[in-house]
Formats: structure tokens, C-alpha cells, sequence
């Protein structure tokens, strides 16, 4: 809570740093405000002050505190990254504090227990994320990606609201303990409305976090946006947007599975096929990533199907966000250097191996873990969702799930032959600045890092 | 202790070459993979003198909640198996001796990281973490093949990796689902071998049968057997020689090594019920395979395709169950290592000293180099397993386990023998014998190194061939161990 409180209060300040000329040690002071605000969460841990606040309209509960951890670590990484494209950009402090105010957003659905909480935490995320998405108003491909994410975003956002009336309007109640409880003493004589409302706010949360056949915004939106604001998205709002998703239905639709579970079956095949299908065909590296991205959700979503409310999902989705978010940002980060010297075709990266070997080589760790090859951190995440699909009684799903990720094999490991194999006319060096070279390396660091002693991670909520 | 040094220690060798520079890469690469060597023979005085020495096994924790350990040990088969990788790494090295590669640290140093790989493929005895190195030795292979491969390699490369990798993820199914239901058994989910092998005899016949396919294609490809070759040929021929000889030497032992430690005592009635398919396919691969050989050109593409016939018998004589076909698979898995290497060096050679391997344009080069015409007829002759050469005991058992189970599958396997003397004996003929076809063509004398790598190779093909108890006192207790199990 008191890491949650920081960060707004880090976005504030952030807003009125120009004034008080406090440009030049922004960065500095965001980076240590970000630091600090995990030290508290991490300190609530053992200690909490108190579990819920604010008439429990939010509870930062242990499940919330390790997801606040994902999301400020990755939040750490990518304000060191950006330094590379703000630094001296005049709107630079307009761009903190909108990324500090996603943040706080994000922070706010991995802890809601209330449904109102959900839409303003979706909706403080989203905002900033659409003007951030635009913001290079020069290039009509961001223009066009602020355009369609407000748009979609809004679609969905309406849906949200939808449902949640359609509850409420059944239950009585926002509250989804309340609502769980609703569901337990009237077995079988709900309206048929409440279900109505489910739905929709099961399409709602399919919107948010890009699973096909909802997920038609992502590649444009991705391919539009900064690279760097991409990196954002597909870091720190899809492990939000999975910390909200599995609350929802782990604790407040727990008692009516059977009414999602269908339709979320379909939207995880769908999914997978799609995605990996359309990333395997794609010449632009950032739109594979997008397409993957849409991929991984599938995979995170097969948790959430799963729906043993037990500390084996809740350690394998978290797991999964961690390996996946560290994972991407070395993956932005070498393309954010990259593409500097030209376009995002996979081309850019041909004789990288020797134009920058340690730029290669964490790259290669990355795709390494994103295709979920031992030992890197992406193994292990896609070990434990088998554990736990396992238990289900979807296995053809898994089957699907195997067999896909051979082809997202694929579309890696052309990432992977373009740097090592194919060679470039451009012989000159690619450099990337000194802080985008740590975040780097020590991301991918920590993907090895977790890959052999997933124990650190995957061990957080005793099984 | 000695066991988990095994490993860690080609570990830390390569990380050390990968930060060497220049030529040193590959001196300090050499020694370390004659330390590892010596390391090896250390623990096999420890093996012979007492096999239940607690320096022969290591457990660990490695994820407490999923009842991963990092447990290995030394048993018969993994002692013999890594026995041969240490043999052969040292001499794939010096192979690479008068070749000149870029890169050389990292060359090496993948190298050396493949060789850590594969002795914890041979050592593992937990589910897991024989996956983890399993998959982990694609990785340096692939690598060398991509970075240091012929023309193509980029396709083929990849082709070989996808295939192999899907392959394994479906044994990853199949061994979670025995991990998932070893609850039932040992009231805790565990990953060690003993509980996975109770939680897959435990299964019904159907059951089993499923686990059966899941885990075998992915020992199938690696092997590989019909059909799922299709990758071998073509990776073969692409890799640079010393990748080849590190797949066929060494890699595609853990195919077949894997259906002997992982897949026969997992699931008996699946290999009751799929194991005549099984061999079935082995056998059309042997027959398959060297007819294609006597067909080809390329003298590396023979040998790729010779390997793959081999390789078919083995799996068929482990398939049979029976402690001839064990004990002859052990026999002959360590004798097509050692053949493969030479073959495959010596069509190196011929590739460095005549700028062709194509056995139309090569002839007569016994009468310029009589040394090399004699240490090539002995590998050959290996190759083609006469008596009194290590490719006959292992051959004889293989064709006797085949036998056991149907004379007609034996009377099919036996053809290799014959086909493997065709396409050998001809081949052999037509480099070595008869006139120079093309003037162009010199041969010169061998270089230091190739001639004392295959004179080690020799010595050890005539050793084994005289001798092959050596070798069989190493595994019998295990092959015992394993029939005792079967029953």
C-alpha cells in the first residue's frame, strides 16, 4: 500500500518537475522513488500495516504485494531504458509522469477487491497509455495507434461497465467477496442476466489483455507505438492486466465456472493458433513480438482455465509474468538499439553476432527464453503452466499449447539465425548507451538467473 | 562428489575457453577435455573397485516444491556412455586441428558445453533434469552447426532443431503425466527416476501405450528412426566435421540410451503392445538406409546414411528387451561412436587433401599414400564389423537379441551386415583402389594430428574387437539390473 501511495505521489511530482526545473535529476529521482517503493512493498510482506483499505475497496494482500513486486521491477528496468530515447527530449517529463500514472494503474488491479476499484485501475492505466501511444505526432503510424487503442480500449472499457452493472444489478453488490457469496447461497436461481454480465466482463478482460479473437488492436497499436512505449505495454499492463484477470475469476466468479470456461477454451485455442500462425509470417520483429505477446497470453489464460485456486497457479502465472516481462525488455531494449540505425525488419538484426556479440548474445538469451527453451527463465514458466493444465481435464489443450510453441520456435530462432548467420553490407558497430547496455545484460542475467534457481520465484507461495 | 564434478568441471572448462583468445582457445579446450578424460578414467577405478561408492552419486535439491532434485549417478550404462564421450571429445578436438575456423573460443567452448550436456543426459537420474540436458545439448550443437555449417545450414540447421525440439516436448508431456500420477504411489509428487518408473508401471495397458509414443518419438528422432529421419542426412552432410562427429559419435547414443534407461522400464506392456512396431520401423530404417547409402555420391552422405542404418539395429536389438540385445546395443553404441569419428574424419581428410569427397572423381589413392589406405581399411573394416574388430561382438548380439524375438526381423536385420559390406567395401574400392581417375587429384602426406587420431581410433577398433569383455564388465551388472527390473 505504501509503495502504491509513493508511486502517485511519484507521478504528481513528476508532473510539476518542470516547474521547479527539476528536469535534469527526474530520472534519478524516479529510479530511487521506484526503488524505495519496492523496499516498502517488500517490507508489507512480512509486516502489513493492514491487509485492506479503504472500506476494502482494495487489499494488498500477498498475492497483490507479489505482483506489485513484478510490475516495479519491470518498471525499474524499462525507466533505466528509456533514457536512451528521453534523454533531452523536451516532453520528457510529460512522458514520466504519464508512465508513473500507468503505474499506479497497474499497481491498483493487482489489488482490487472491488469492482470499482477494477474500472478506475483499468482506466487510470489505459488514459495515459493512449496519449502515450500517440506520442510521436509526427508519424502517422502512432498517430493511427493512439487512434485505434482509444477507440478499442473504450469498446472494452464499455463492455467492463456493461457487466458490472449487470451484476450489480443481480448481487446488489460491487464487492467480490460479496459476490462469490452471492454465487454460493443461490445455486441455480440467478437471473440469467447476472451470467450475461459475466461474459461480458470475460470479453472485457479478453480486450485488455489481447487474447484472439479480441486481440485485432494489438499488432497495430504495438507496431505504431515507440518502441519504447511498447515495451511498457507489453510489460507492465499485460502482468496488470493477468493480475486482474485472475483475481476476477479466482475469487469473485469462482462458483459459476462452467459459464466461462467455454468460451475461455475457444479464446486460449484461438489464441494460440492465431497468434503463433500469424507471428511465424511477419517481417516487421516488433509485430512478431506483438503477435507473441498474444501467444503468451494464451498460455497465461491456461491458468486461469486451470482454476485450482491453489498457490501452484498463483506461483506458476506469477512466475510466467516475470519470465515473460524480463524477457521482453531485453527484447525492447536491443531493438530500441537496433532500430536506430534503421528500420524494425528482422534484416536490421542480420551480423549482429559481430557487430555487437554482447548485444547478440543477450538477445539470443531472450529469444531463448521467450520460446521457452532450458534453462532460461521462459522453460520453467511454460513447465508450470503444463503442471498445472496437467491437473485439468483440457490435456488436448496442452497438446495444442506443444505444438504451437514449435512454431513459436520458429519465429525466434529467425531473430537468432539473422544475427549469427546472415551477414550485412552494414559492417559498422551498433552501440547502444551505457544504461540501456546494464538493463540489458542484467535482465538477461536474470533470466538465467531464474531459470536455474526458479526456486527464488516459484516458490513464493508454499504449495 | 566425483559425479557432480563430472559435469560442473566441462562447465567451467568452457566457460574459461569462451573467454580465451586466439589459437589458445583450442590448447587449453584440449586440455581440459583430457583432464575431464582422466576424470572419467578416475571414476571408473572408483566404479570397478566399489560400484556403490557414495562418490559415484549426487542429490540435491533443486526445486523443493516440485520435487525436483539435481540427482545423478554412475551406473553401468551412464559409466560406459560417459566413458566414450571423455574418449572422444579430446580426439574431435584435435580433428578440428587443421581446420581453420573464426571464433575459435567460442567454438571450442560450445564444444566443451555439449560435452557437459551430454554426460548429464547419461547421468541424470531424475525425470527432470534429464530433460533440462537433454534439451540443453541442442543448444551448443545447434550453434556450431548454424555459426560453422556448410552451404544451406540456416534451413537445415533449423529443421534439425525444430524436429528434435518437438519431439522432446512431447516426452515432456509424457513425463510430467508420470510425475502428476506418482502421487498416487508415493504420496508425494517426485521427479526420481525409481518413483517415475513406479508411476508408469502402475498404468493401464492404454495408458502406458500413450506414454509409450509420447516419450519414444522423442528418443525416435534423436536415434534417429525411420521415420523420423528425415532431418539426419542433411544435418550431417551441412555440419561442420567436427559437429558431425559430435552427433553421430555421441548424440545420437542418447536416443537409444534413453530407451534403455527411460522408456523400457517405464512402460512394459506399452513396449509389449508397440514394441514389434517399433522394431518393425527400426528394421525398415537399417534395410532403408543402406540401400540409400550404396547409392550415394558424397562420401560424407554415405557415411550419414551408413550411421543411420547402424543406429536402426541398435534400437531394434534395445526394443527386443532381451540381455543380448542390451548388452549388444551397449557394445555397439560404443563402437559406432568410436567408427563414426574415424569415418567422418576420414572424409574430412579426403575433402582437405583432394578439394572432393565425390567417390566418382577419387581413385587410386593407395598408391600415394600407403599409411593412410591402411588405417582407412581398419576403421572401415570396423564399420563393416568383421570379427576381431569392435563393430562384430556388438553386431552379433544385437542380430542374436533380434532373433529372440522373431527370426524374420533377424533374418531382415542380418541384411545390414551384408549391405553395410557393400556399400563399404565399394566405397573403399573405389577411393582408394584401382587408377587415378582425375590427374588433377594429389593426396600428399597426412598431417601429425589426423594421423594420430586415427591411429588411436584403430588401436581402440582392433582393442575392443579383441577384447570386448572390457567393455561388457563395465555394463553386465547393469544389463542384470535392467532384466531384473523387466521381469
Amino acid at each position: 500500500m505504501k509503495g502504491f501511495l509513493l508511486i502517485s505521489v511519484l507521478g504528481v511530482v513528476a508532473m510539476l518537475a518542470e516547474i521547479f526545473k527539476l528536469k535534469k535529476i527526474l530520472l534519478p529521482l524516479v529510479v530511487l522513488g521506484i526503488l524505495a517503493a519496492y523496499v516498502l512493498n517488500f517490507m508489507e510482506w512480512e509486516h502489513p500495516f493492514s491487509i485492506s483499505y479503504f472500506e476494502n475497496m482494495i487489499a494488498f494482500d500477498k498475492v497483490a504485494l507479489a505482483f506489485t513486486g513484478v510490475i516495479l521491477i519491470t518498471t525499474f528496468f524499462w525507466f533505466i531504458l528509456s533514457n536512451s530515447t528521453y534523454d533531452g527530449q523536451p516532453h520528457m517529463v510529460d512522458h514520466f509522469a504519464l508512465v508513473l500514472f500507468v503505474v499506479t494503474g497497474a499497481i491498483m488491479l493487482t489489488a482490487f477487491t472491488n469492482m470499482t476499484t477494477l474500472f478506475l485501475g483499468i482506466e487510470i492505466m489505459s488514459i495515459p497509455l493512449y496519449v502515450l501511444a500517440a506520442s510521436k505526432k509526427n508519424k502517422i503510424n502512432s498517430n493511427e495507434a493512439g487512434f485505434k487503442y482509444l477507440i478499442m480500449g473504450s469498446f472494452a472499457s464499455a463492455f467492463l461497465l456493461f457487466g458490472i452493472a449487470l451484476i450489480y444489478g443481480a448481487t446488489g453488490t460491487f464487492d467480490l467477496n460479496e459476490i462469490r457469496a452471492y454465487i454460493a447461497s443461490n445455486p441455480g436461481n440467478m437471473p440469467s442476466f447476472f451470467y450475461a454480465g459475466v461474459i461480458m466482463m470475460l470479453i472485457a478482460m479478453c480486450f485488455k489483455v489481447s487474447a484472439a479473437p479480441f486481440h485485432f488492436w494489438a499488432p497495430d497499436v504495438y507496431h505504431g507505438s515507440p518502441t519504447i512505449i511498447t515495451a511498457l505495454m507489453s510489460t507492465v499492463v499485460k502482468t496488470a492486466a493477468f493480475a486482474a484477470f485472475m483475481r476476477l475469476f479466482m475469487i469473485g466468479f469462482n462458483g459459476i465456472n462452467e459459464t466461462w470456461t467455454g468460451i475461455l477454451v475457444v479464446v486460449i485455442a484461438l489464441s494460440l493458433v492465431i497468434s503463433n500462425l500469424t507471428a511465424a509470417t511477419q517481417t516487421n520483429v516488433k509485430r512478431m513480438l506483438a503477435y507473441s505477446s498474444i501467444s503468451h497470453a494464451a498460455f497465461m489464460l491456461m491458468v486461469i482455465l486451470a482454476n485450482v485456486r491453489s498457490n501452484l497457479s498463483v506461483n506458476a502465472i506469477l512466475y510466467y509474468s516475470l519470465a515473460y516481462s524480463i524477457g521482453s525488455i531485453t527484447a525492447f531494449g536491443v531493438l530500441n538499439a537496433v532500430t536506430k540505425y534503421g528500420n524494425e525488419n528482422f534484416e536490421e538484426f542480420n551480423g549482429l553476432g559481430k557487430r555487437n556479440p554482447l548485444l547478440a548474445l543477450c538477445m539470443t538469451v531472450a529469444m531463448l527464453s521467450l520460446a521457452g527453451i532450458p534453462i532460461t527463465a521462459g522453460f520453467f514458466a511454460k513447465y508450470f503452466v503444463f503442471t498445472v493444465m496437467m491437473t485439468t481435464s483440457f490435456k488436448w489443450l496442452l497438446i495444442l499449447a506443444v505444438l504451437t510453441s514449435a512454431v513459436g520456435v520458429y519465429y525466434y530462432f529467425k531473430v537468432i539465425i539473422a544475427m549469427y548467420f546472415r551477414s550485412s553490407e552494414n559492417e559498422e558497430p551498433v552501440k547502444a548507451d551505457m544504461s540501456s547496455m546494464m538493463v540489458i545484460v542484467l535482465t538477461a542475467i536474470i533470466t538465467l538467473a531464474i531459470g536455474i534457481v526458479p526456486s527464488v520465484v516459484a516458490e513464493m507461495f508454499t504449495v | 562428489m566425483l559425479a557432480g564434478s563430472l559435469i560442473v568441471f566441462p562447465l567451467i572448462a568452457a566457460l574459461l575457453v569462451f573467454m580465451a583468445k586466439g589459437k589458445g582457445a583450442r590448447n587449453l579446450a584440449l586440455g581440459f577435455s583430457i583432464l575431464q578424460f582422466a576424470l572419467s578414467l578416475v571414476a571408473l577405478f572408483q566404479f570397478k573397485h566399489n560400484p556403490a561408492s557414495h562418490h559415484l552419486v549426487l542429490n540435491c535439491t533443486w526445486v523443493k516444491t516440485l520435487g525436483i532434485n539435481f540427482a545423478v549417478g554412475l551406473d553401468g550404462f551412464a559409466m560406459l556412455m560417459v566413458l566414450l564421450t571423455t574418449f572422444l571429445v579430446p580426439l574431435i578436438i584435435v580433428t578440428s586441428f587443421k581446420n581453420t575456423y573464426d571464433r575459435e573460443n567460442i567454438f571450442y567452448g560450445l564444444i566443451l558445453l555439449m560435452q557437459m550436456a551430454l554426460v548429464g543426459v547419461f547421468m541424470a537420474n531424475d525425470g527432470f533434469l534429464f530433460y533440462v540436458f537433454w534439451e540443453l545439448a541442442l543448444i551448443p550443437i545447434y550453434f556450431i552447426c548454424l555459426m560453422w555449417g556448410g552451404e544451406n545450414r540456416g534451413k537445415i540447421t533449423f529443421k534439425f532443431f525444430v524436429y528434435t525440439l518437438l519431439g522432446s516436448l512431447f516426452m515432456l508431456v509424457g513425463l510430467v503425466y508420470l510425475y502428476n500420477h506418482s502421487i498416487s504411489l508415493a504420496g508425494t509428487k517426485s521427479w526420481a527416476i525409481q518413483d517415475l518408473i513406479n508411476s508408469g508401471r502402475s498404468l493401464g495397458a492404454d495408458q502406458q501405450s500413450i506414454i509409450f509414443w509420447l516419450i519414444f518419438i522423442a528418443f525416435a528422432i534423436k536415434m534417429p528412426i525411420f521415420p523420423f529421419h528425415t532431418w539426419q542426412p542433411d544435418t550431417y552432410v551441412t555440419a561442420p566435421t567436427q559437429g558431425t562427429m559430435l552427433l553421430s559419435g555421441i548424440m545420437a547414443k542418447m536416443g537409444t540410451f534413453g530407451v534403455m534407461k527411460w522408456l523400457l522400464p517405464i512402460v512394459p506392456l506399452g513396449i509389449e503392445k508397440w514394441g514389434g512396431l517399433a522394431i518393425g520401423l527400426s528394421i525398415a530404417g537399417v534395410i532403408y538406409g543402406s540401400c540409400i547409402a550404396i547409392v550415394q555420391k558424397d562420401y560424407k552422405r554415405l557415411i550419414a546414411y551408413s550411421s543411420f542404418a547402424h543406429i536402426g539395429l541398435i534400437g531394434a536389438g534395445i526394443l527386443t528387451a532381451t540381455a543380448q540385445g542390451l548388452q549388444g546395443a551397449m557394445l555397439q553404441m560404443v563402437a559406432h561412436g568410436i567408427n563414426a569419428v574415424g569415418l567422418f574424419l576420414i572424409a574430412d581428410i579426403l575433402l582437405r587433401h583432394t578439394g572432393t569427397r565425390d567417390i566418382d572423381k577419387l581413385g587410386g589413392i593407395r598408391s600415394m599414400n600407403g599409411n593412410f589406405a591402411v588405417l582407412f581399411l581398419i576403421v572401415m573394416l570396423g564399420a563393416v564389423a568383421l570379427p576381431l574388430t569392435n563393430g562384430f561382438p556388438g553386431e552379433f548380439l544385437l542380430i542374436n537379441g533380434v532373433f529372440q524375438f522373431s527370426a524374420t526381423a533377424a533374418a531382415l536385420a542380418g541384411l545390414s551386415v551384408i549391405l553395410g559390406a557393400v556399400y563399404m567395401l565399394r566405397s573403399y574400392q573405389a577411393i582408394m583402389l584401382g587408377e587415378r581417375k582425375d590427374s588433377n587429384i594429389a593426396f600428399g602426406s597426412l598431417d601429425g594430428s589426423d594421423k594420430a587420431v586415427l591411429i588411436i581410433i584403430c588401436a581402440a577398433i582392433i582393442a575392443f574387437g579383441v577384447y570386448p569383455k572390457a567393455l561388457t564388465d563395465i555394463t553386465e551388472p547393469a544389463v542384470k539390473a535392467l532384466m531384473q527390473n523387466l521381469k
